[in-house]
């Protein structure tokens, strides 16, 4: 059996640095990520309800995730393009500069979603910040980050591609196709998986018979690295690493970010069926919000009145940005048969 | 003019828009290095390099799904699949990410590709490098697919299929690649996708056929003759879309269809074209719609001569609607 990867971290669970604040950080970038993983709490919690209101049809949910997407996101660079998965990222979105309101926009379907409600929730896209709409089966999108990544550096243009995915996706032969056309064609990519322990009800050792995700790497002659998905900072530092390599021509890397999901799958699981109320328990104390929380403490950038300031308002512009996107209008049904082909095909099909 | 064969058509399209357009690449199993196993890249390694006639991993998927990825980011990927019996292992990648990527977009990604495969029959190929998969792909909405008959459409159709913005899945008869040559000028020209193509004029009955049928056709419409039985044949070139308007103007003129293909017959491309004259062309119809195919079974590698259709079996069903 080769070395099993050492978890990364650079916060304790209570927040105090055991390693060190990665290079280019400074005050103003650890307030914006406390903002981004509050905002990030506050949209998940408010689309789950309007969920249970009969508002939208659908939410799978970030709870758990966002110290992994906000610490990922904010390493990336404007032109980075993500490929996410049709389940969260919703971190990563909003670091990648995403609105709530064409977020909620897509949640409602209204025609302000940036992909004019074509898809179902948790399928957001947008051109505009180079975050490509997946398609639902987990993990196929893998190898077009790959493609992408290759394709940019025969451009020597320096951008890098990212796959995000969950450790279900790792069983898909996409996992592997891609992470071999990365490894062998060097592509400006990266391999980000959120391992959250559960594919919908299946557990990781469901998945695979290996204690860790990121060991699987060494197979592609790639880095393989593991770190823990509520340290903002480690995850950042983790992906910032990769995101350089990538582009700098080195190729692709395969993250593994450990987090615990602290919601159902989506709004339509029912995870009290098969698994433990103790490992939410357990996942909502090294939960990344807290942590987080401790480490601008122990720095001296937190008071008091700032959190309550930061909950109302992230709060209050989730609330409105839902009442505005549940107001816009829903697409004209004269655009169904608009985009099926890109150039529009000289027979056109009827309705 | 120079007189070539399909394969030499296929790499003449491909070599003037690789030497056109440095965003046009080909990639696949053996394409670079060894030139193809059918020879179709042949030379292209050497003159335009390793990344442009780029030896991929030996996986459908990842050929298909790198390709979707190249193609997201503004090149024009021109995939080979080295049979059409495996493009089923890319299935998914096709159906739902290339050719969904600019409906769920709303237009705002797309994916310029081409998946070249040669397909068809009659070669001694067996179950998996015989099969005519392209009805499968017709119930796609947001791809596109061309099957050539001819050197002189193949160099303009897949100039066009590779400068097309959408994906276009472009089969090419390997039984056709060498037993075919005719004339194909060395000048530039392009053929628009989507419009099939009148190759005999006749008053009596319709052949609807595409690839390798299209010869065929041609022998049954010759046999027909002294039996006084004017026969038009329609090549379509392109599956989808389909070229309503050829077909349904030939119907109204000829009031007989007989649709002939290799894959077999339930759910087959013929299925469809019967029910779009059946639903726009009934009044002028003066016998059913009837099919030629391949049976309902899989392609079988000794009794391959009694499942491909056969100009007896055109015949035959020709003389049915005749009858009628």
């Amino acid at each position: 059996m080769p070395d099993q990867p050492e978890m990364y971290r650079i916060l304790s669970e209570e927040g105090e640095l055991i390693g060190e604040v990665p290079e280019g950080l400074g005050e103003q970038d650890f307030r914006r990520m406390y903002e981004l993983l509050l905002l990030s709490r506050a949209f998940d919690e408010e689309a789950l309800s309007l969920v249970r209101q009969g508002r939208i049809t659908f939410y799978a949910g970030s709870r758990g995730h966002e110290g992994a997407q906000v610490g990922s996101g904010y390493a990336l660079e404007p032109q980075d393009w993500i490929f996410p998965s049709p389940h969260r990222e919703l971190g990563v979105h909003l670091a990648k500069g995403a609105t709530v309101f064409e977020k909620m926009s897509h949640y409602f379907g209204r025609a302000t979603d940036p992909t004019q409600g074509r898809q179902m929730p948790n399928h957001f896209g947008s051109k505009e910040l180079n975050i490509v709409p997946p398609s639902t089966a987990v993990g196929t999108r893998i190898p077009h980050a790959a493609g992408v990544g290759w394709a940019a550096r025969q451009k020597n243009d320096p951008m890098v591609a990212v796959a995000y995915f969950g450790d279900g996706a790792t069983s898909m032969g996409e996992f592997h196709i891609g992470l071999n056309f990365g490894a062998v064609f060097r592509s400006q990519a990266v391999f980000f998986c959120i391992n959250n322990l559960w594919a919908i009800s299946t557990p990781l050792d469901r998945q695979m018979a290996v204690p860790t995700i990121a060991e699987r790497a060494a197979a592609y002659g790639i880095p393989g690295v593991l770190v823990d998905g509520n340290d903002v900072l480690a995850t950042y530092e983790v992906m910032k690493t990769a995101l350089d390599r990538a582009r700098g021509g080195e190729g692709p890397t395969l993250i593994e970010a450990k987090v615990v999901r602290l919601c159902a799958h989506t709004s339509f699981d029912d995870d009290t069926r098969y698994r433990e109320p103790e490992e939410v328990a357990e996942g909502e104390r090294v939960d990344s919000i807290p942590r987080f929380r401790g480490f601008l403490q122990k720095q001296g950038l937190w008071t008091e009145e700032w959190e309550q300031e930061l909950l109302e308002s992230s709060r209050r512009h989730v609330l409105e940005e839902i009442e505005r996107a549940e107001a816009a209008p829903l697409p004209d049904p004269e655009t169904l048969l608009d985009h099926v082909y890109y150039t529009r095909p000289e027979e056109p099909t009827e309705a | 003019m120079a007189k070539m064969n399909m394969v030499e058509a296929v790499h003449r399209a491909l070599h003037e828009e690789m030497a056109r357009d440095s965003n046009v690449i080909v990639l696949g199993e053996d394409v670079g290095m060894a030139g193809g196993v059918f020879r179709a890249t042949q030379g292209f390694y050497e003159e335009f390099g390793e990344n442009r006639a780029l030896d991929t991993p030996l996986s459908e998927l990842g050929i298909v799904a790198f390709s979707i990825g190249i193609a997201l980011y503004g090149m024009r990927p021109v995939a080979e699949i080295q049979f059409a019996d495996f493009i089923h292992l890319a299935f998914d990648q096709i159906y739902n990410n290339a050719a969904h990527m600019c409906y769920r977009s709303a237009g705002t990604y797309h994916c310029p590709m081409v998946i070249r495969s040669p397909h068809g029959g009659g070669v001694r190929g067996g179950l998996e490098h015989s099969q005519s998969p392209e009805a499968l792909f017709l119930n796609c909405p947001g791809i596109k697919i061309v099957i050539p008959s001819n050197p002189y459409d193949t160099k303009g159709l897949l100039k066009s299929a590779i400068r097309d913005d959408d994906p276009v899945i472009f089969f090419e008869h390997k039984g056709l690649y060498r037993a075919v040559t005719g004339e194909v000028p060395e000048e530039e020209y392009t053929i628009p996708l989507g419009r099939a193509k009148i190759v005999r004029e006749g008053a009596d009955v319709t052949l609807v056929v595409w690839g390798a049928m299209v010869q065929l056709a041609e022998r049954a419409a010759k046999e027909l003759e002294p039996k006084g039985v004017d026969a038009e044949i329609i090549d379509l070139r392109t599956i989808l879309p389909i070229d309503k308007e050829t077909l349904l103007q030939s119907a109204e003129k000829t009031g007989r269809v007989v649709i002939v293909h290799e894959a077999p017959k339930t759910g087959g491309v013929g299925a469809e074209l019967s029910a779009i004259l059946g639903e726009e062309a009934i009044d002028v119809l003066q016998s059913p719609v009837l099919r030629v195919c391949g049976y309902d079974s899989p392609f079988p590698y000794s009794l391959e001569g009694a499942y491909m259709p056969s100009v007896a079996r055109v015949l035959e069903a020709v003389d049915t609607a005749m009858a009628y």
